[in-house]
């Protein structure tokens, strides 16, 4: 039988619906090079009796006539998803044992468009984190390692950024047709552009955040994690819905995305910010961009120049006002309600032994960060500071949205690095960020897409900026780009048995 | 602004979690070296700027006032570290 894990999700989905082969078939295949990949960490809990399960009903669905593009498509969920009697601790200490007794609207959503769950997917705990170095299960692997000069495969492991690690090594290793991802500063698009995949963050409020584990609540998206655009738009189909369970979660229709693929992007208007020409920015980053740039021309798209002024205050913008809803929102873990206690003089003595215990150090740092900017007498001097620049922000994007389309820049500011290179200076692994942040805190959809390679060897994605609940506009900017780019680049297989 | 390790353990026991003696002086370096780069956006000018309150430009849903959903107790304690008689628990808070 062929590979059918080298499939994309748009060609399994063809696939299946001609009866060229079943879900049972594909995701024994999936469960398969998942057992074998171990080694890549990608996995928290691998769910091979349940997938077995949902792939039979999702042959079912398609027999009867009742399939849609997820069905029987394997896919991996990120641990950050809560996931009925299966384990969901967002790799925290703190969620030990933690098995919800509700479903997510997102994973909800998927399954009832037959998707089948191949496991809980590694991340940095609670999606702090660019690495996927902060996970209570420990890192991830990259399943890319960069290619020495003589040509043969460095030894040292790559991170596969962060924080939806898992969900992309994954991915890029085949061992799942695709993945759900969240996104808070850059947590889809950095490990996606980490690892040669497509990592799509839609608008704030197009995807309910019901039970998805909290980390910043008003920067928080769900979306999809996939190997082409063209999968992309499938499953954020399935993922996207109005659900009342959110009250931020907009009441729009959702579009047949895939239609937005029209591959004609003539007259399409595509912004430049001269912001995100960053010092010391790689000149391989910068190379990458001006292709894109010529590439989307040679399509029949205008070049426009803009300029969003405050974009260099974006990431401490960020550091202000993720760690400050972090430090409310992971106030619920005090040993009472699920997951981990630890005893201790009293309740106050419980509660703070229970989270000395149970948060990493990243976490507890955000913790203590967001505590402190939102602490009587510093409120107004950062928080409130924060959340204007915020405005400015948006502002900048608003302004620049009257005169373009979608705006085209870097993904990252690097390719994949070394494990452990960045791990001890905080700021450092911040910066990972700097050019995923601000979209974030404008609530922007946005989508990054491979497009090249570093000089040795590790994947580079560009990204595309749209506008507030017109994912159409970029993802049919996102298709033409990929195809330009005609990347096609493939992990070489270190890991496992091979 | 810098903090001292004084205001590391309030901050610490503001946000309960405990934080050994020995721990302080590493934590107020890395929160001050975070906080310094933070002090960056005193430099922008946000006189007469609103604060963000919602990030997409919707007005709230609004929905009647009743009770819509309940009825689990077991399945909300089935979680818990500890339960009785239905309830959580929790160490003793009155002597």
């Amino acid at each position: 039988m062929t590979d059918l894990t080298k499939l994309t999700l748009a060609e399994a989905r063809d696939g299946l619906a001609k009866g060229d082969f079943t879900s049972r078939e594909l995701t024994q295949q999936h469960v398969d090079v998942m057992e074998k990949g171990r080694e890549l960490n990608s996995f928290i809990v691998e769910t091979t009796d349940i997938a077995l399960d949902m792939a039979h009903k999702a042959d079912e669905m398609i027999r009867a006539g009742r399939g849609t593009g997820m069905t029987g498509i394997p896919i991996a969920v990120k641990d950050l998803f809560c996931t009925k009697d299966v384990h969901s601790c967002a790799a925290s200490h703190i969620l030990d044992g933690f098995k919800p007794k509700y479903e997510s609207t997102v994973t909800a959503n998927l399954w009832q468009d037959g998707a089948v769950m191949l496991g809980k997917t590694n991340m940095d705990e609670f999606a702090m984190g660019s690495s996927n170095e902060t996970s209570y299960y420990g890192p991830v692997n990259n399943p890319w390692r960069a290619t020495k000069e003589d040509g043969s495969l460095s030894e040292n492991n790559y991170v596969p950024g962060g924080s939806s690690g898992g969900s992309v090594a994954a991915v890029a290793g085949h061992l799942a047709l695709a993945a759900t991802g969240s996104d808070t500063g850059g947590s889809i698009r950095q490990p996606a552009a980490f690892t040669g995949l497509v990592g799509l963050k839609p608008t704030y409020g197009r995807c309910s955040r019901w039970g998805m584990i909290a980390f910043a609540s008003s920067l928080d998206q769900a979306g999809p994690i996939t190997k082409t655009v063209r999968d992309a738009a499938i499953m954020m189909e399935s993922m996207a819905s109005y659900d009342d369970k959110d009250s931020t979660s907009v009441n729009r229709n959702v579009p047949n995305y895939e239609h937005a693929l029209t591959g004609d992007i003539r007259g399409m208007k595509i912004g430049i910010p001269k912001e995100y020409h960053m010092d010391g920015m790689p000149q391989e980053i910068e190379k990458l961009w001006q292709e894109g740039i010529e590439w989307m021309k040679a399509a029949g798209a205008e070049i426009i120049d803009i300029s969003l002024p405050h974009t260099k205050y974006a990431l401490p913008t960020y550091y202000i006002v993720a760690p400050a809803e972090a430090s409310s929102n992971l106030a619920r873990y005090d040993g009472v309600k699920y997951g981990l206690r630890v005893e201790g003089d009293g309740l106050s003595g419980m509660y703070k032994n229970t989270r000395a215990a149970g948060f990493g150090d990243e976490v507890k740092r955000r913790i203590f960060i967001g505590t402190y900017v939102l602490s009587a007498g510093y409120y107004d001097a950062y928080y409130l500071k924060a959340q204007k620049i915020r405005t400015l922000i948006a502002q900048d994007f608003a302004k620049a949205y009257e005169k373009v389309d979608v705006i085209l820049t870097p993904t990252a500011p690097s390719p994949a690095f070394a494990m452990g290179e960045k791990s001890n200076d905080p700021i450092a692994m911040y910066l990972n960020d700097i050019f995923t942040v601000p979209a974030s805190l404008a609530g922007l959809p946005a989508i990054s897409v491979p497009a090249g390679l570093s000089a040795d060897a590790l994947p580079l994605g560009l990204q595309l900026i749209g506008r507030a609940f017109d994912e159409e506009t970029m993802l049919r900017a996102a298709d033409v780009l990929e195809h330009a780019a005609g990347y096609t680049a493939q992990p070489k297989i270190w890991w496992g048995e091979k | 602004m810098s903090v001292d390790n004084k205001t590391v353990a309030k901050i610490a026991d503001l946000a309960r979690i405990a934080v050994r003696e020995d721990e302080l002086e590493p934590l107020a370096a890395e929160l001050n070296n975070i906080l310094g780069w933070i002090e960056q956006l005193s430099e922008v000018n946000t006189d007469g700027v609103a604060p963000m309150t919602s990030v997409v430009e919707v007005a709230l849903p609004w929905r009647a006032d009743k009770v819509t959903d309940g009825g689990y107790r077991d399945e909300i304690l089935a979680n818990a570290p500890d339960n009785a008689h239905g309830f959580f628990t929790v160490p003793k808070v009155i002597e």
